[in-house]
């Protein structure tokens, strides 16, 4: 392995047509941290994602995930990531337990290892008597800790969480925070886009993106200093203010 | 390594049956609506003829003119209604369906009989039905051509017409609708489930989630469509069999070469469902759209009901287009006249190149879209 990033680019940038969505874009994501991706709707941050996690090829410049290049090896990079959308991407027609199965299934776990995981998750999200219940029914909080923990079925060496929480009520997104840490705790690398900048705190760095570039880029602790602000939500205002 | 691709497959295709399984309701009325078709078509539709409303103006009052009406009373064909007074308005009669074919003796009608070998009679039909009327007119024909034979009037023919009618010969409607059945609910089940089972995913989100997984798109694909091959299978031989065994359809060819060949025509139904599935965003669009490309081309451009040789030649060379004229041939041919693979050479391999190439396209629209 090349570096010792999680997530390395260099001069990313994606055009579609006139319109420039992430414009040379150079970051550096350490292993095992929680990088937090801030920005306004249409920031560029999902484009962003999309690059990284192969779903999206760049118009310029290059990167790696997980020490993969995002431009030729994308089949290495789909086998060590992990992907969750702000639609929690369960199927609400199946149960839980089918639902596990699925992503267990397209991710090539074998039988008993889907199985063991099935459990740990269940027991974890205290849904081991709901195993059965179809996906539909379950409360918006339940469905985003499920959706991320198959998202990490197969341990992926980095998890990709694109606004996550929105859509939540504020305490099952303290319960999801949780989650997250304890990802992180295990050595699972957390890239994480949002837009509530309260949710900003709890990350290790964070990134503010605004029309496609990275204006900002620290701890949350160092950004409120360097801009003699309070909390997150301010220095984000005081950047994208003098920006335009 | 090559167990983990199958499983991947595997998964995929379980879990698409699981969306069939909960969704009892759906999957009830897949299999009820053939069985509706059929009844109406077996019980309700009937292609032929009968009690046709025929109006009789008889100017003559001959004895003549009476035996000549006698010979149309006599027939189950004709409802005559005899029309004792002068007829201004003939066109009324036909406005208010008081009759779809009028008969018209003219007064010098025993005269003519017997002094010329010419009598004419006008005969007036109804043709805003234009089969019903090219039946009538036959029907009629028919009854004066039995009439002049009676009555020697006839030149002597030079050769007898003495037709046998094979495969069909008590003309059953359903004997013509069960196959034609099968191959417009094949079409419109594979075509619009798949379409419908991709969008769904697209407009979900999970769609994207997969695609973030090591799956490859032909994996999904194959993943995907294996549940409604048997589905559709499912179907068709429950229309087979209904038809066979409740409507008492003869069924004489080979069940293996039937099910081998509707394959080829599965594959292309699919073929056009990932295609539309390429194309379409949101599950409506899909519907609509595979809707429009099977149904209506299936229905009237296939043979199932309007003969493609009567059509219009542009019309014509457009049914080479519509893979159920081909499979239609082949269904027909294999259920009512026993065909072998022989017999079938050509249309087998219409559908075969046909299957190949829309199979080829779709997939390679459908991998591109999804690498976007």
């Amino acid at each position: 392995m090349m570096n010792n990033h999680a997530v390395e680019t260099v001069q990313l940038s994606r055009k579609f047509g006139n319109f420039t969505a992430v414009d040379t874009v150079s970051i550096q994501v350490r292993k095992g941290e929680i990088f937090g991706f801030l920005g306004a709707n249409g920031a560029g941050k999902t484009t962003m994602i999309r690059m990284l996690c192969g779903l999206l090829k760049p118009t310029n410049g290059n990167g790696t995930v997980a020490g993969f290049d995002i431009r030729n090896q994308s089949e290495e990079i789909k086998r060590n990531i992990g992907y969750m959308s702000q639609k929690f991407s369960l199927y609400n027609d199946l149960t839980i337990s089918e639902n596990i199965e699925f992503y267990g299934g397209i991710y090539g776990l074998n039988r008993s290892r889907i199985e063991e995981k099935k459990n740990k998750i269940l027991k974890d999200l205290n849904l081991l008597s709901r195993k059965d219940a179809i996906c539909r029914d379950l409360p918006p909080g339940f469905k985003q800790g499920l959706a991320l923990s198959t998202a990490m079925l197969h341990d992926p060496a980095i998890v990709f969480l694109d606004e996550p929480t929105s859509g939540v009520d504020p305490a099952s997104r303290r319960f999801f925070w949780d989650l997250i840490q304890q990802a992180a705790g295990k050595g699972i690398t957390v890239f994480v886009t949002t837009h509530f900048m309260d949710e900003a705190e709890y990350c290790n760095r964070i990134s503010i993106m605004s029309a496609g570039k990275i204006i900002a880029l620290d701890t949350p602790e160092e950004l409120k200093r360097k801009y003699h602000q309070n909390s997150i939500q301010e220095v984000f205002v005081e950047l994208v203010k003098n920006n335009h | 390594m090559r167990l983990g691709k199958n499983q991947i497959i595997l998964s995929i295709a379980r879990k698409e049956f699981l969306h069939i399984i909960h969704d009892p309701r759906s999957l009830i009325i897949l299999f009820l609506m053939p069985l509706l078709q059929l009844t109406m078509f077996g019980y309700a539709l009937k292609m032929e003829i009968q009690q046709v409303k025929l109006g009789i103006v008889d100017y003559s009052r001959s004895i003549q003119s009476q035996e000549l009406i006698q010979y149309f009373s006599g027939s189950d064909f004709f409802q005559p209604v005899l029309y004792e007074k002068e007829l201004t308005r003939i066109d009324q009669l036909f406005k208010n369906r008081q009759a779809q074919v009028v008969l018209i003796i003219p007064v010098d009608f025993s005269e003519q009989l017997q002094r010329s070998w010419y009598t004419p009679v006008q005969v007036i039909v109804d043709a805003a039905d234009a089969n019903a009327a090219t039946s009538i007119r036959q029907y009629m024909i028919q009854v004066f051509n039995n009439y002049n034979q009676d009555h020697s009037r006839a030149v002597s023919l030079p050769f007898e017409i003495e037709s046998t009618i094979l495969y069909n010969p008590d003309k059953k409607s359903t004997y013509f609708f069960v196959p034609g059945l099968i191959a417009l609910l094949l079409v419109m089940i594979s075509a619009l489930l798949t379409s419908i089972a991709i969008t769904r995913e697209k407009e979900t989100g999970t769609m994207e989630q997969i695609l973030v997984s090591p799956v490859r798109p032909l994996q999904i694909i194959i993943g995907k469509v294996i549940p409604y091959i048997f589905l559709a299978f499912g179907i068709g031989l429950v229309i087979l069999l209904t038809g066979v065994f409740l409507f008492k359809v003869p069924f004489e060819g080979s069940i293996f070469l039937l099910l081998l060949l509707s394959t080829l025509y599965i594959i292309t139904a699919l073929s056009l469902g990932l295609m539309i599935s390429a194309i379409s965003r949101t599950q409506q669009v899909a519907m609509m759209m595979a809707l429009i490309v099977t149904l209506l081309p299936t229905l009237m451009l296939s043979g199932f009901i309007f003969p493609i040789a009567s059509m219009p030649r542009l019309l014509q060379y457009f049914t080479y287009l519509v893979p159920a004229r081909y499979y239609l041939h082949i269904v027909r041919g294999i259920i009512l006249k026993g065909s072998t693979l022989n017999n079938l050479l050509l249309p087998t391999m219409f559908l075969f190149l046909m299957s190949g190439f829309l199979l080829i396209i779709a997939l390679r629209k459908f991998s591109l879209t999804l690498e976007k």
